[in-house]
């Protein structure tokens, strides 16, 4: 026993396994069906992601074998005519993610600062409860909010604001009539959606940041800000980083909020407040209109973009992430 | 926000700089460096401020616009036609129970056992592939699986059915549910099982009735997170479980559900439908908050007044 006492807890039953012979005989068996199960159980996860790879694959096959990789950078979308392009929706996710990560990372860094070091502890608990609360709405919910709340106040008041007040209707970005429905209102949703996981990670990681870092800049003579900015942030800040990146792999996959409120226009525009696409959105608004086998299979396609994009950007950011809270070593 | 940006630029190239600051010690720059570090801290209220209007605002509009529509007709009832006034979502609220339970029952024991595996072989290349891949799993959109359950379930067969949304929905919960499992079986003390196997219980029953059993509440938690989680999700059913005007639990039949409901109903110009929306909206949120926090009390009674 005092054998397993020095392994690690995950281990502890391992190498009681060749020195067993106490063990009684016929527990082997039901130790190594157990073992078997477990197993077995682990390995639909990777069985899972292949079979997930293979059908979105299959299902886009025909589509990016009769388009290649033009597909993704052409901006056609002609169903009747059977030529698909998905540039504009690859555009728009971009844009309405940029836009997402532009509003909520000082934002949600900001709360993350406010709750590891600033807070008060009466503040504290109901802050981060709210905040989380906000990863618990689904998307339709923040869709319906987006659509019938969020969409007319920014046609009424912020997008007015912006071009008359502010006189920058002539301003690329702001240029054209202000619709509602558009990439600035998907942009704002995803901003609220993504705040609670970036928040999230970087509260983590910044308690990941040791004490001695922050006793150190103190004694130098720094300012409780100055603590944050010159040795708790650097220190912190691959995972922050990383935070926001899947941050982003949210914003990039989110459908149903952004569907209801992007406007769903195949037109490639410089303006924010016209309307767009995005990959997720085109899947899943055209799906129940789509009137043959090529026009399902463009939209698989875009799926297995997506698929790619996202399995890249999450990959991307748990090696940051990890990298930065598995602590100071060597 | 420039003082601030020269200040901490200036202090971040050269670590010395506080030390520079001090022994010059003008009573200029001390002031600055004391409105700078007030002024950032106001900014971090600031932002938890803005933070939390959001969800105030989407808490009020659900609660004002909705609670008056949420009504036993809304409980008993089931769609009407458009133009109709009236009628309720109990279709969509049983099949979204539906959709939940198929999820469930495949992606609870998948989950748990994953999980166990996870944290009892740690370090095994296979523990350290499956526990990256599970979290691209959970990285993955919803609407991806969604495909993935339509072209193995659906398109072969011809029709939607629950039962090909409630495997999507199983797809999204597994992850959730093998990282909530491993995490709480490590924190169960290597102690407990030491006793268990020195009293000559075998290794599968130290695992399933010392281990497991010890941290159950903490992934009966997880298990809960899950549910409200995958409860609220639309995407992947739209290629799956499809939706249904009807009265419908049949595994192998289109089902509705509250959040599909909820989009045909926004999306719709009826007055009264979006009305309905933001009724199905407050008791889908509802059902969410609920489990969310079932899923806490479940915690603290494990590590809170956990006596035996």
């Amino acid at each position: 026993m005092t054998d397993a006492a020095a392994t690690p807890p995950g281990l502890s039953a391992t190498p009681a396994d060749g020195s067993s012979a106490a063990r009684i005989e016929g527990s082997s068996i039901g130790d190594r069906a157990y073992r078997w199960t477990t197993t077995a159980f682990a390995l639909v996860i990777p069985v899972l992601l292949v079979a997930i790879a293979g059908a979105v694959f299959t299902a886009g096959w025909p589509a990016l074998s009769k388009f290649g990789f033009g597909f993704f950078t052409h901006s056609e979308w002609d169903a009747v005519n059977g030529r698909f392009g998905a540039a504009p929706a690859v555009f728009g996710t971009i844009v309405s993610s940029v836009i997402a990560l532009v509003l909520a990372t000082p934002l949600a860094v900001g709360v993350a600062i406010f709750l590891s070091e600033f807070a008060p502890p009466w503040l504290r608990l109901p802050v981060a409860f709210f905040v989380d609360l906000l990863a618990a709405i689904p998307s339709v919910v923040y869709g319906l909010w987006g659509i019938l709340v969020l969409m007319p106040f920014l046609r009424g008041q912020v997008m007015p604001f912006v071009k008359e007040t502010l006189h920058l209707g002539d301003f690329p970005l702001f240029s054209g009539p202000a619709y509602g429905p558009s990439m600035f209102a998907g942009g704002c949703i995803l901003a609220i959606m993504v705040l609670p996981y970036i928040s999230a990670v970087t509260r983590e990681v910044l308690l990941a940041v040791p004490r001695s870092q922050r006793e150190a800049a103190l004694a130098l003579g720094a300012t409780r800000w100055e603590m944050i900015w010159d040795a708790v942030l650097p220190f912190a800040r691959s995972g922050i980083i990383g935070g926001i990146i899947l941050g982003l792999g949210r914003a990039l996959g989110e459908t149903m909020a952004v569907t209801m409120v992007i406007g769903n226009s195949h037109d490639i525009s410089a303006s924010l407040f016209a309307p767009g696409y995005t990959m997720a959105s085109l899947i899943a608004n055209e799906f129940s209109e789509a009137t043959n086998d090529l026009h399902l299979s463009a939209l698989m396609a875009v799926g297995a973009g997506l698929f790619v994009v996202t399995i890249v950007v999450n990959a991307v950011a748990r090696w940051l992430v990890w990298r930065t809270s598995r602590g100071p070593t060597a | 926000m420039s003082p601030a940006a020269t200040g901490a630029g200036a202090a971040r190239s050269a670590p010395r700089s506080y030390r520079d600051t001090l022994s010059r010690s003008s009573a200029r720059t001390l002031t600055r460096r004391r409105v700078v570090n007030h002024a950032m801290i106001g900014l971090t209220y600031l932002a938890a401020l803005i933070a939390t209007v959001p969800l105030l605002l989407i808490l009020w509009y659900l609660v004002s616009r909705g609670a008056a529509s949420v009504n036993w007709a809304f409980f008993t009832e089931i769609p009407k036609p458009p133009g109709e006034l009236g009628g309720g979502m109990a279709n969509a609220i049983a099949g979204t129970l539906i959709l939940v339970a198929i999820a469930s029952v495949l992606g609870l024991p998948i989950g748990i056992g994953a999980g166990l595996y996870l944290a009892e072989q740690r370090g095994a290349r296979l523990a350290v592939a499956v526990r990256f891949l599970s979290d691209v799993l959970n990285g993955l959109p919803s609407i991806v699986l969604g495909i993935f359950a339509w072209q193995v379930l659906v398109r072969p067969f011809k029709h939607f059915s629950a039962l090909a949304g409630g495997i999507a929905l199983a797809a999204m919960m597994i992850p959730l549910v093998t990282r909530a499992t491993e995490e709480m079986i490590r924190l169960v003390p290597v102690s407990m099982r030491e006793a268990a196997l020195a009293l000559g219980y075998t290794k599968w029953r130290t695992s399933l009735s010392v281990v497991l059993r010890t941290a159950l509440p903490g992934i009966v938690t997880g298990a809960l997170v899950a549910v409200a989680r995958i409860a609220g999700e639309t995407a992947p059913l739209i290629f799956t479980a499809f939706g249904n005007q009807f009265w419908s639990l049949s595994p192998t039949q289109p089902i509705a559900a509250i959040p599909m409901q909820i989009y045909t109903y926004a999306m719709a110009p009826y007055d009264d439908w979006n009305r309905q929306a933001w009724a199905g909206a407050l008791v889908l949120l509802a059902l969410v908050f609920v489990i969310s926090l079932a899923a806490r009390f479940a915690t603290r009674s494990r590590f809170g007044l956990g006596g035996d």
